[in-house]
């Protein structure tokens, strides 16, 4: 028999590692789901996968779980995915569809939205319910404007910015549905090999980390960047860097916050011996409380700290993580 | 081979943005506007395959204000063969749906083998623009691509995911995305300012492309409301007087951070 879906669906697209795990996105984007209306998860996984990844996307708040097998197609960039998506749209007639803003995300909401002539919205950090449907909430240019869109008609794709939704869905046992998908056929580009990051520390990652510890061009050198990591441990936060301290190669592209590289809206950032360039702070002036040790008292970055300290990093810093350390103790 | 590279020009990242708070449209006059860097990156791509493979052509597609030419010319100084520039006032505030169909349509026209664009462009962050115009011209993508080869009529390149590397390769005519892992692009030199100067430029309009912007059976986003977050104000500052970390941590600790 056919599942009723609610009229208040939200569409989920769930990211699964290549572990097996729920992506982190997903318990943000059930968040969001569920306060605006009934989420509903769309999992592709192999089948031996489908049911432990629905369960835990029940724990994170889906009420109906659908679960595609790509099959074959797994080698396919992308395109069986959007396959996936399309289909469960047509059965669950939702009134939007959420997709985080990942790199597999944007890829796939690009398609997706382009495909089925919907309206797409990016990147956003909340979405609402007005008496016309659903509204997304953007913050451009740095955090320093904040947007709300919507579509003229229809549900829309909304691609959301990972960690910046905090609400959480309560746990549930979810309706399980296998989706059947018809190939769409698209021409896609074709995944030869695949090699999982490896995780070389227990850090959490910088995309959506709840602290993040940044290190800029007043550590000085590669070795002395180590201080950003040790804070980083005592706090339990993500290390990031600002772009003069990658492209001097203390640290691989990857931490780099800011306009080129990642943007994160942590609770806490720590800023040490980075002196703010709006490059950088348009990467993490929507955090939620701003720290910043610099021994240049006029650096931009005391404009929007918290708290500032005007020193210098490696005296500072050690007295902190001396004085956190002491603490735990 | 006919590479099309997707470029634009956007407020320059290291001055003041501003956005109009009534039509919520870039004040394009309050900030000064370059060229998207990694746009610059896709066409230092573009311009090094030239270099080695024969009979290449590259268009530079690029959609904005008429005002946008002055700065697009630098593509044409930098090694772009032609500039197609879709210029039109009724496109003012496209959304990424409308902005896809343009691009695709001007794309289809030029003739292509093989579309190069950035990643992620400074302004918008939106990183959909390549997958969309795949999709709507029914050929591969293969997006944030750290490394490229091109032979044998594929584009074949290393893709850096969230949660690792993947090697990924596609049959062209292709979409791919180039990450700021790629050169940033070389000055052009007086040769190459010269030599633009007589590279073709066409301005073309929606109408031009068949497509009207205004028509109402498409889905389109539109901006419901704008608003300046207030400047964010600085707190305490103090000066290391020698206890500077331990007042560092007790802040932390009264704001339950630490």
């Amino acid at each position: 028999m056919m599942t009723a879906f609610p009229a208040d669906a939200i569409l989920v697209l769930i990211e699964v590692m290549p572990s097996g795990a729920l992506a982190r996105s997903a318990a943000g984007l059930l968040g969001a789901a569920s306060d605006v209306g009934t989420p509903v998860a769309l999992i592709v996984t192999g089948a031996d996968r489908a049911a432990s990844a629905a369960q835990a996307a029940g724990e994170l708040g889906a009420a109906f779980a659908l679960t595609a097998d790509p099959g074959t197609d797994s080698s396919s960039l992308a395109v069986p995915t959007v396959d996936a998506l399309s289909a469960a749209a047509d059965l669950v007639r939702p009134d939007a569809i959420l997709v985080s803003n990942s790199i597999d995300g944007r890829d796939i909401a690009g398609r997706f939205a382009a495909r089925s002539r919907l309206a797409l919205a990016v990147d956003a950090v909340g979405i609402a319910r007005d008496e016309e449907g659903i509204v997304a909430h953007h913050s451009v240019y740095g955090g320093a404007y904040t947007v709300d869109c919507a579509p003229t008609f229809g549900p829309p794709v909304v691609t959301v910015r990972e960690g910046a939704v905090e609400v959480r869905a309560e746990a549930t046992t979810p309706q399980v549905e296998l989706l059947s998908v018809t190939p769409s056929g698209a021409a896609a580009a074709t995944i030869e090999s695949f090699e999982e990051r490896a995780v070389t520390s227990s850090r959490p990652e910088l995309r959506g980390a709840a602290r993040v510890v940044a290190g800029g061009r007043g550590l000085a050198s590669q070795e002395q960047f180590a201080l950003v990591e040790e804070l980083a441990d005592v706090l339990g936060a993500a290390v990031g860097a600002s772009r003069a301290a990658v492209d001097a190669g203390w640290v691989p592209n990857s931490y780099q916050i800011g306009q080129t590289g990642i943007s994160v809206s942590p609770q806490l950032y720590v800023g040490i011996g980075i002196s703010g360039a709006i490059q950088h702070r348009a990467g993490m002036q929507t955090a939620k409380t701003i720290v910043a040790i610099n021994k240049d008292p006029d650096a931009p970055i005391f404009d929007i700290a918290d708290f500032g300290v005007v020193g210098d990093v490696f005296t500072v810093v050690p007295q902190l993580i001396a004085a956190l350390s002491a603490r735990k103790a | 081979m006919k590479i099309i590279v997707l470029m634009k020009e956007v407020p320059d990242t290291y001055g003041e943005r501003k956005l109009n708070l009534e039509t919520g449209l870039a004040e394009r006059g309050e900030s000064e506007t370059v060229l998207d860097e990694i746009g610059e990156r896709a066409l230092e791509l573009a311009v090094a395959q030239a270099g080695q493979i024969d009979d290449v052509e590259i268009t530079v597609v690029s959609m904005g204000p008429t005002t946008a030419t002055a700065t697009l010319r630098k593509a044409l100084a930098m090694g772009a063969d032609r500039l197609v520039h879709i210029a039109d006032e009724k496109l003012a505030g496209a959304d990424l749906g409308l902005t896809a169909e343009i691009l695709s349509a001007a794309i289809r026209r030029a003739g292509f083998d093989l579309i190069i664009a950035g990643n992620v462009s400074t302004d918008g962050l939106g990183g959909v623009m390549p997958a969309m115009i795949a999709e709507l011209l029914g050929v591969p993508h293969a997006s944030t691509l750290s490394s490229v080869d091109i032979s044998d009529g594929r584009v074949s390149g290393i893709r850096e995911t969230d949660s690792g590397s993947m090697r990924v390769t596609a049959e062209l005519p292709a979409v791919i995305s180039i990450t700021d892992r790629f050169p940033a692009a070389r000055f052009p030199n007086f040769k190459g300012i010269m030599a633009a100067k007589k590279k073709p430029v066409e301005t073309l309009t929606a109408a031009d492309l068949g497509i009207d912007p205004e028509a109402l059976d498409t889905p389109r986003s539109i901006m419901l409301a704008v608003s300046q977050r207030p400047p964010r104000a600085a707190g305490t500052k103090i000066v290391d007087e020698g206890d500077g970390g331990e007042k560092l941590a007790e802040f932390l600790v009264q704001n339950r951070l630490a």
